[in-house]
C-alpha cells in the first residue's frame, strides 16, 4: 500500500529545488540549502550535472555534503580543480555557468539579495559575512535560482544593502545596466515555488507545497504577496526522494561528527 | 633563494608593524601557525588581506593587530560569523577597524594583477552591486574596443604573504596540491613570501610536471611546521577539524 510520506517543510524545499535542475546544467553551487538541493538532483534525475564550487572544484560529486566550499571531499571527487582566479574568470565570467544557485540572508520581491549588513553599511546593526562570489554569480550566470526558508526578517519590502543584483526595481532594470543574463528566474522556499512576473519581474507564487495555505505564505513574507492565476500544488516528495535526502543528511552528519 | 628557518624567525624577519600582509588559504591550507606566531610577536597596525578571513583573522583582530581589513567574505566558511570582527565593526572593539570590502571575483583578479605586475585588474563585475557605492577602490572603465563598462580595482601588492603547503624540496621549491586557491597568485604578488610546509623531501623528480610548484627563488623563507594549517587541513596529509573551532 502506498501511503503519503511524512516530510518537513525544509525537506520539501530541498526536493522542490532539486527538481528544477537538469542533467545538462552547469551549476555554480552556494553553500547550505543550495548545496543539498544540487546534490539531491545529482543523486536522483541528473547524474551528469556539473556541480562547481567557488573553491575551484569542477564536476564534483561529494558523498557527503561539504561544511564549506573548500572541503577536501569536493576536490577528491572533482573532475578537476582549478585556481580561484581561473574559476571566476574563465568559468563564471566566461559565461559557462547555466545556473547560479544562491541562498540569502535577506531578499526582496525582485530577487535582490543582501548578505552584507543589517542596518547602515558604515554603522551596521549586524555585520553579515558579505558577498563572496555572489555579486558576480548573480550577474554572470545565465540564470539564478534562489532558495531560502520564509520569514519576515528574510523576505522584506526593502533590503538594507544590494549585495547581489536581481531585477533591481523590476521591469528592464537589468538591461538598463547592461546586464544581459536572465537573473533570478526561480525562488524556492519551504512553502512555495515563485517565478518572476514576465513584465514587472516581481516574484509571484506559482505553486504551493502540499498543505500550505496562501495565508501562511503571506504571514511569513514582508511584502504583499502576489499569486499567479491558477496556482498549482507542488507534487509531494516521493519515497525515493525522501530516502535519498535523508541518507545524504545522515551520511553528512556521521562524517562531520567524526572529523 | 629560499632560506630554511624556524617559523618564529621567518615571521620576525619578514613582517613589520604597519605592513600589509596576507595569510592566504581558501578554506584549505590556511597558514594558521604563521598567523598565531604573528600574534605571539605582537605586531600592530597591520593591513590584513584575505579573501576569506576566518577564525585566525578573528583572533588577530581581537588581539588588536589590525588597523585595516581587506576581504571578500568574512565568514568562517560553513561554521559561522566572526565574533571579534563583528565586535570591531559594530562596536569599535578593541579599536576601530577600517574595512575595504570586495567580491571574490574582484580580489582574485586583484591578486592576479599583482602577480602580473599590472597596476589594476579589469573584469566584468560589480554590476548593480552596492559595494561599488561604499568602496572608493571600485571604479568602472570603458573598454577601448567595445565600449563595454567594466569594473576595475587596484592590484593587490602585499608587503608579505604567508601560505602553508604540503612540501618543499631541499632547494626550497614548493609543492601545493588539492584546492590550490589563490596562493600562487598571492605569493607572486607579494614583496616577500613565507611558506610553512609539512615536510621537506629530497627532490620533486617523481611529480607530475604540471603540479603547482613555486620555484625556490619566488620564496623568501620556508619553515617546517607539520600540522601548520590546523584546524584547517592539508590535502592528502591532515584532515579538517572544524568542530574544534
Amino acid at each position: 500500500m502506498m501511503s503519503r510520506p511524512e516530510f518537513t517543510p525544509n525537506e520539501m524545499m530541498t526536493i522542490a529545488a532539486s527538481r528544477a535542475l537538469k542533467n545538462d546544467d552547469v551549476c555554480f553551487v552556494g553553500i547550505g540549502a543550495p548545496s543539498a538541493a544540487c546534490n539531491i538532483a545529482r543523486l536522483m534525475h541528473a547524474p551528469d550535472i556539473t556541480l562547481i564550487y567557488e573553491s575551484g572544484t569542477i564536476g564534483t560529486a561529494p558523498d557527503v555534503l561539504p561544511l564549506s566550499i573548500g572541503d577536501g571531499e569536493l576536490c577528491d571527487t572533482a573532475l578537476t580543480t582549478v585556481p580561484v582566479p581561473e574559476m571566476f574568470r574563465y568559468w563564471l565570467q566566461g559565461g559557462r555557468i547555466t545556473i547560479g544557485f544562491l541562498g540569502a540572508a535577506q531578499i526582496d520581491k525582485y530577487g535582490n539579495i543582501n548578505t552584507t549588513v543589517i542596518g547602515d553599511y558604515d554603522c551596521p546593526k549586524t555585520r553579515l559575512p558579505g558577498g563572496g562570489g555572489a555579486p558576480e554569480i548573480a550577474t554572470s550566470s545565465q540564470e539564478v535560482y534562489i532558495t531560502l526558508a520564509q520569514s519576515k526578517r528574510g523576505m522584506v519590502e526593502k533590503i538594507d544593502f544590494y549585495t547581489s543584483f536581481g531585477h533591481g526595481d523590476g521591469g528592464d532594470h537589468r538591461q538598463k545596466l547592461g546586464i544581459d543574463t536572465k537573473g533570478p528566474t526561480l525562488l524556492i522556499t519551504d512553502l512555495a515555488i515563485w517565478k518572476p512576473d514576465p513584465v514587472t519581474k516581481e516574484f509571484t507564487v506559482v505553486s504551493l507545497h502540499p498543505g500550505v495555505t496562501r495565508d501562511q505564505v503571506q504571514e511569513t513574507c514582508g511584502w504583499s504577496v502576489k499569486f499567479a492565476d491558477g496556482v498549482e500544488e507542488t507534487p509531494p516528495p516521493t519515497d525515493l526522494e525522501l530516502a535519498t535526502l535523508r541518507d545524504l543528511k545522515a551520511r553528512t552528519e556521521a562524517a562531520h561528527k567524526g572529523a | 633563494m629560499a632560506r630554511f628557518v624556524p617559523l618564529s624567525q621567518a615571521v620576525a624577519e619578514n613582517l613589520g608593524n604597519g605592513d600589509s600582509v596576507a595569510f592566504e588559504g581558501f578554506t584549505h591550507l590556511i597558514p594558521t601557525a604563521a598567523a598565531h606566531e604573528s600574534i605571539r610577536q605582537g605586531f600592530r597596525d597591520l593591513t590584513l588581506i584575505r579573501m576569506t578571513p576566518d577564525v585566525v583573522y578573528d583572533q588577530m583582530i581581537g588581539m588588536g593587530l589590525a588597523r585595516k581589513l581587506v576581504f571578500s567574505y568574512a565568514g568562517n566558511p560553513g561554521v559561522g560569523l566572526l565574533r571579534r570582527l563583528r565586535d570591531a565593526v559594530e562596536n569599535g572593539f578593541p579599536h576601530k577597524l577600517e574595512i575595504e570590502e570586495h567580491s571574490h571575483a574582484a580580489m582574485a583578479n586583484a591578486y592576479e594583477a599583482g602577480a602580473a605586475g599590472l597596476p589594476c585588474a579589469v573584469f566584468r563585475g560589480y554590476r548593480g552591486a552596492e559595494l561599488a557605492r561604499v568602496n572608493p577602490n571600485i571604479k568602472f572603465i570603458e573598454c577601448p574596443f567595445t565600449g563595454e563598462s567594466l569594473a576595475a580595482v587596484p592590484a593587490l601588492r602585499p608587503d608579505v604573504v604567508f601560505i602553508h603547503a604540503q612540501k618543499a624540496d631541499r632547494k626550497g621549491n614548493v609543492l601545493v596540491e588539492g584546492i590550490v586557491g589563490i596562493q600562487k597568485e598571492a605569493v607572486l604578488a607579494a614583496k616577500r613570501a613565507v611558506v610553512s610546509v609539512e615536510e621537506v623531501v629530497d627532490d620533486f623528480s617523481d611529480l607530475h610536471p604540471n603540479l603547482t610548484i613555486l620555484p625556490h627563488w619566488t620564496v623568501a623563507d620556508i619553515a617546517v611546521v607539520p600540522g601548520g594549517a590546523h584546524p584547517s587541513y592539508t590535502h592528502a596529509i591532515t584532515r579538517v577539524t572544524t568542530p574544534n573551532i
